[in-house]
């Protein structure tokens, strides 16, 4: 019996919920194929993390307890991964797909002899070895990949691709693992970490809900009307790369193409076209909701549900309508 | 300074792309092909090093001969040479393969700094600039949203969901760049017109040292076994607003329906 390996994406001493996601397609795939799922914590905290890990399917847990982990760049977590990918002898490396662990995976690739699959949206078991769904193409096409044989499979899962569920199992053996870094590890330093933060407002790749804006809004202060909105809504805020080339918001809530992928149950677009690069970032929502005065927008195509008008006349009125729904 | 760009071809993102069923890899010559518009970014920065600290910048790119135009097109924002690996054995190379023929093209080169685009906008992976600089043995200071090149000091701030971190080392290194980091410029005129006679080496696998038997789509580690276009959606429900906020309130029913409120 093999084990499957989780990276677990963390952030504030917590388990991202794509970490949990990941525990879930992680353990489905590990029982069609008879194997147990571990998970990798690499820095400071897993421990206290252990319990929820494992009530989410991780029967065992690899922590690197050391804030060496992220104090320098990618290179301690790489020799970290490589060192429990050898002893534990595992084929199957499951991350998260954000900017930052990609670079971990594509270094590790290098040194494990391994294959990188990047953004799955599904992932199962075929002839023995992973077999990913991912889009290309801005979307328009999806395609199937699996890995050659012998190689190590280090599959990137999408956000909200699968569900957080909760297995029942119980706390995971707690392997503790000491890494020792080489010199080159240690060579380029994390001076400093910016935290911007969405507020209180969920993270757009994790949110339930996405409320964004466009060009649409005409300026800067229409935000405020989308946020509103959010809030009203417990959802993240996102933005086209109109509104954020414009200034009107910052880069990093960009949805598309060249920015955030979000996949969640309900996307609202408002004074957003529906540009291919934009629907690239947002088109695997379970729902989408498009408020634009052009009825020729193509964001018409992909909307669940569509108002035609302007956003400033059907969003005052949209909020009133929900919050007379809440109470 | 040296410093290094490379480059990558890519179908057009609005234009329609086709997968050649046979080889499973893109029919590259049935779509509009675009230099990488990531990469634009990339080489604005290189033009500013170039005009700021007197760089010498050299274009890379590995991909057919008919790719070539892409490199003249990088050659007329004002970079000034190029270096195109060319070679049928690397035809169907997934990242890790790119990775690998760029990492040797790189061997055969002097640089301080090589800037890559964050990914390239057909497949995304995100892989190649890591993966490089795993191979070279480098640091890989990627997601670049701000680069500051002092003496052989470099710092910068690389993007991530939250924020960015702020990262230093020392040259040479390997850096990526996401868009929020300048406004690329238009080539000029006169840019164009030089970019005709600017030096372009092309090579093959062989003469930088690949050992093909690596690359190429049979070496590949990971696999495309099949693909299929996006399923149309069903047509949703559109609604007018004629003032009356009924529309609103049909959008409301609609989501209180759905259990989102
Ligand atoms: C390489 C590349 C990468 C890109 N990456 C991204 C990306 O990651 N994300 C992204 O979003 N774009 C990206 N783009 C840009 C993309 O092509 C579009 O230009 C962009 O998405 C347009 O943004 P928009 O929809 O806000 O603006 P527009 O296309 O200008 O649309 C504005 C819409 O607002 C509507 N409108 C105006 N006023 C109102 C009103 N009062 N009420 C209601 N509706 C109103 C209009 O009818 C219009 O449909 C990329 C482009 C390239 C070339
Ligand atoms: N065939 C190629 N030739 C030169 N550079 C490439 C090639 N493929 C990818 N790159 C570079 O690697 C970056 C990231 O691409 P990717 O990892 O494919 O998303 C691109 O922006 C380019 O700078």
């Amino acid at each position: 019996m093999a084990e499957l390996l989780v990276l677990i994406d963390h952030s504030e001493g917590k388990p991202r919920k794509v970490s949990l996601q990941m525990l879930n397609a992680a353990t489905q795939v590990a029982e069609s194929a008879g194997d147990t799922v571990a998970a990798v914590w690499l820095g400071e905290g897993g421990a206290d993390a252990a319990a929820t890990l494992g009530a989410h399917g991780a029967a065992k847990l690899y922590t690197w307890d050391s804030a060496d982990a992220h104090g320098y760049v990618t290179l301690p977590q790489v020799e970290a991964l490589q060192q429990v990918l050898e002893t534990s002898g595992a084929e199957v490396l499951f991350f998260s797909s954000s900017n930052h662990v990609k670079d971990v995976a594509a270094r590790l690739a290098i040194r494990v002899d391994g294959g990188v699959i990047t953004d799955a949206t599904n992932v199962e078991v075929e002839g023995g070895k992973i077999s990913a769904t991912k889009e290309v193409f801005g979307g328009d096409l999806i395609t199937r990949c699996t890995f050659a044989d012998g190689k190590k499979q280090l599959v990137g899962v999408a956000s909200n691709a699968f569900p957080v569920v909760e297995t029942g199992g119980g706390a995971p053996e707690v392997v503790s693992v000491d890494v020792s870094l080489s010199e080159a590890a240690q060579a380029s330093k994390v001076t400093s970490v910016e935290k911007q933060g969405g507020g209180d407002r969920p993270d757009i790749g994790e949110a339930a809900i996405v409320v964004s804006g466009g060009r649409g809004l005409g300026n800067e202060e229409g935000f405020q009307l989308i946020e509103q909105l959010a809030d009203v809504l417990g959802a993240g805020v996102g933005a086209s790369r109109a509104a954020t080339d414009a200034g009107w918001y910052p880069h990093r809530f960009q949805i598309g193409q060249t920015g955030r992928t979000v996949s969640p149950t309900l996307y609202i677009g408002s004074g957003i076209s529906g540009a291919i690069q934009h629907r690239a970032g947002m088109q695997t929502a379970q729902n989408i909701v498009a408020i634009n005065k052009d009825a020729e927008a193509p964001i018409f195509q992909i909307a669940d549900f569509g108002v035609v008008g302007d956003l400033y006349d059907v969003i005052p009125k949209l909020i009133e309508e929900l919050e007379a729904r809440k109470s | 300074m040296k410093v290094i760009v490379p480059v990558k071809r890519v179908p057009d993102t609005a234009g329609e792309k086709k997968i050649d069923d046979g080889t499973m890899t893109v029919d590259r010559e049935s779509v509009e092909s675009v230099l990488c518009p990531v990469n634009e970014f990339a080489i604005e920065e290189a033009v500013r090093l170039k005009e700021n600290q007197g760089a010498e910048v050299k274009v890379l790119l590995m991909g057919p001969e008919s790719a070539q135009p892409v490199v003249r097109k990088a050659l007329s924002y004002g970079l000034d040479s190029g270096l195109q690996i060319t070679d049928e054995a690397l035809a169907g190379s997934d990242a890790i393969g790119t990775a690998k023929v760029i990492a040797k093209a790189l061997e055969g080169e002097e640089f301080d700094l090589v800037i890559f685009g964050n990914q390239s906008t057909d497949a995304r992976t995100c892989v190649v600039p890591a993966a490089v600089a795993e191979i070279l043995g480098l640091p890989s200071l990627t997601y670049a949203r701000h680069l500051e090149v002092d003496g052989d000091k470099v710092v910068v701030h690389r993007e991530h969901e939250e924020g960015w971190d702020v990262v230093e080392s020392t040259l040479p290194a390997i850096v990526s760049v996401v868009e929020a980091i300048n406004e690329p410029r238009y080539p000029s005129f006169k840019g164009i017109m030089a970019a005709k006679s600017k030096p372009l080496d092309v090579k093959s696998a062989g003469d930088i040292g690949v050992d093909t038997s690596q690359v190429g789509q049979d070496s590949a580690a990971a696999v495309l076994t099949s693909f299929e276009p996006r399923p149309p959606k069903e047509a949703g429900t559109i609604v007018e607003d004629d003032g009356s906020g009924t529309a609103a309130s049909q959008l409301a029913d609609w989501m209180a329906s759905k259990k989102f409120v």
